[in-house]
């Protein structure tokens, strides 16, 4: 199969159609679905991270636990996941299993920026409100969280970011989202779909990037300004940053 | 079909299946191969470009920013979008995967291997300017072997992310285990074949990592010692 003439082209054209837009099944119905997955995935992973991450900085305990996880997930590959899931589910198809397994891609970064940023608050901070007498919960609620917030909100852009990036695998397990565009446009071959794919690649691609422009823009305004500066050091990756790509 | 029968032979549906392993032993064998043949040749090709990107990014410091910045942004892309920006242009083969791959790889090499080399003590470069190292002699005596723990890092990550994402290459027609995992889906989901697809891929991946740490104790021995 030879490449097609021209793509940039056909790109241009098949986004400048109207009815790719509003057909069902056209842009405007995958972008819902795929926000909408997205937003679930993130919801659920956060629900779990979170707190899980906050009480286990709190304690001090589980550093292991975190670092594993991050590691276990890094290697385990996202189409396996979801595929594994809808079967679990039994239901095979929709969106619950999809909705679960890229919460799972989602948890690592929640939960290891949790970690860190209730382990990285001032331990003078930490004592001195042990001293006026708050209690191991208040200390969490009054100190440490407004603390972590900044991390918080570093670990919630990066797993955002990822689920976007994973949910267009969904279209593999029949999940929706923009990914289908792409893989409807691959049904047709090269040449006859190659406007199609292209324009399908660019609109996932603009959501990912615009997500997590945004959600940086979100990071920089519940961080504190003399907290600013110091965390932008180039070739530090954070924890978080080791992700899978999916 | 091959699967098809076994599938048939075995209403039961297991999770795992010593006769379907048995009966595609062959398919199954091409697929590994195919995943590591992939991951070797698309991290020898990242090392290869991000070694020198790195040793750019750290002779001139204004560099620095942008490399790592445009490497960020090709690292946000959705792997799907990438693979469907390159396969309009050059089919779906092997290259639309590989490149795909590499340009991931690049970005945890890139970082790690500037980090290692930012973090040569300041006195010991000036220690070997002073002996009269030039600025090459300086890179490979100096520099470079004291960044290794980064550039192993570095590589040790871009390998096990990159063995995750070769399943995506299914897409383009070349997945290796990714291609088990898929048909597995779409042959009524087909526990056993999805199950041994993916098992496998995280076995290779931690086989490659152990590989690699076992480098990295044989060529940085000190920091093993230092470690204890």
């Amino acid at each position: 199969m030879t490449a097609a003439a021209n793509p940039i082209g056909e790109a241009v054209v098949w986004i400048n159609d109207p009815l790719n837009w509003t057909n069902p099944g056209g842009m405007l119905d995958r972008l819902g679905e795929h926000l909408t997955i997205s937003a679930l995935a993130v919801a659920l992973g956060c629900l779990v991270a979170w707190p899980l991450g906050l009480w286990l900085g709190h304690t001090g305990r589980g550093g292991g636990l975190v670092v594993l996880v991050s590691n276990a997930t890094l290697a385990i590959p996202t189409l396996a996941l979801l595929t594994i899931l809808p079967v679990v589910f039994a239901s095979g198809f929709g969106r619950t299993p999809v909705v679960v397994a890229l919460a799972v891609f989602a948890v690592p970064p929640l939960l290891a920026n949790a970690y860190t940023g209730v382990r990285q608050a001032d331990p003078e901070a930490r004592d001195a409100a042990r001293g006026m007498g708050l209690s191991g919960g208040q200390v969490l609620r009054r100190v440490e969280l407004p603390l972590a917030v900044p991390y918080l909100a570093a670990g919630f852009r990066t797993a955002a970011v990822q689920v976007i990036a994973t949910a267009a695998l969904a279209s593999f397990v029949n999940g929706g989202g923009l990914g289908e565009i792409i893989r409807t446009g691959f049904g047709l071959g090269i040449a006859g779909g190659g406007g199609q794919i292209l324009a399908g690649g660019v609109l996932v691609a603009a959501l990912a990037l615009l997500a997590e422009v945004v959600l940086g823009g979100v990071e920089r305004l519940v961080t504190p300004r003399p907290l600013r500066r110091g965390r932008q050091r180039t070739g530090q990756p954070r924890p978080a940053d080791a992700t899978g790509r999916a | 079909m091959s699967f098809r029968l076994s599938y048939r032979a075995d209403p039961g549906n297991p999770w795992f299946s010593w006769q379907y392993v048995r009966d595609n032993s062959d398919t199954i064998l091409a697929a590994v191969r195919e995943h590591a043949s992939l991951t070797g040749r698309a991290v020898l090709i990242a090392v290869l470009i991000a070694l020198p990107l790195s040793v750019l990014a750290y002779w001139v410091r204004p560099l620095a920013g942008p490399i790592l910045a445009v490497s960020g942004v090709v690292y946000t892309i959705p792997s799907l979008a990438l693979f469907a920006f390159i396969a309009p242009y050059l089919g779906t083969g092997t290259t639309t995967v590989l490149v795909g791959l590499v340009l991931y790889a690049l970005l945890l090499i890139v970082r790690n291997v500037v980090a290692g080399l930012n973090q040569v003590p300041p006195e010991v470069g000036e220690a070997a300017e002073g002996m009269g190292y030039g600025r090459w002699g300086r890179l490979f005596r100096i520099d470079l072997p004291l960044a290794v723990p980064g550039i192993l890092t570095g590589l040790r990550l871009a390998t096990v992310s990159t063995v995750a994402l070769v399943t995506v290459g299914v897409l383009v027609g070349h997945g290796g285990l990714g291609q088990l995992i898929f048909a597995g889906f779409q042959n009524n989901l087909y526990k056993a074949e999805i199950m041994t697809g993916s098992v496998l891929c995280v076995a290779l991946a931690v086989v490659l990592d152990l590989l690699l740490v076992l480098v990295a104790r044989l060529v940085t021995p000190w920091t093993a010692r230092r470690a204890r």
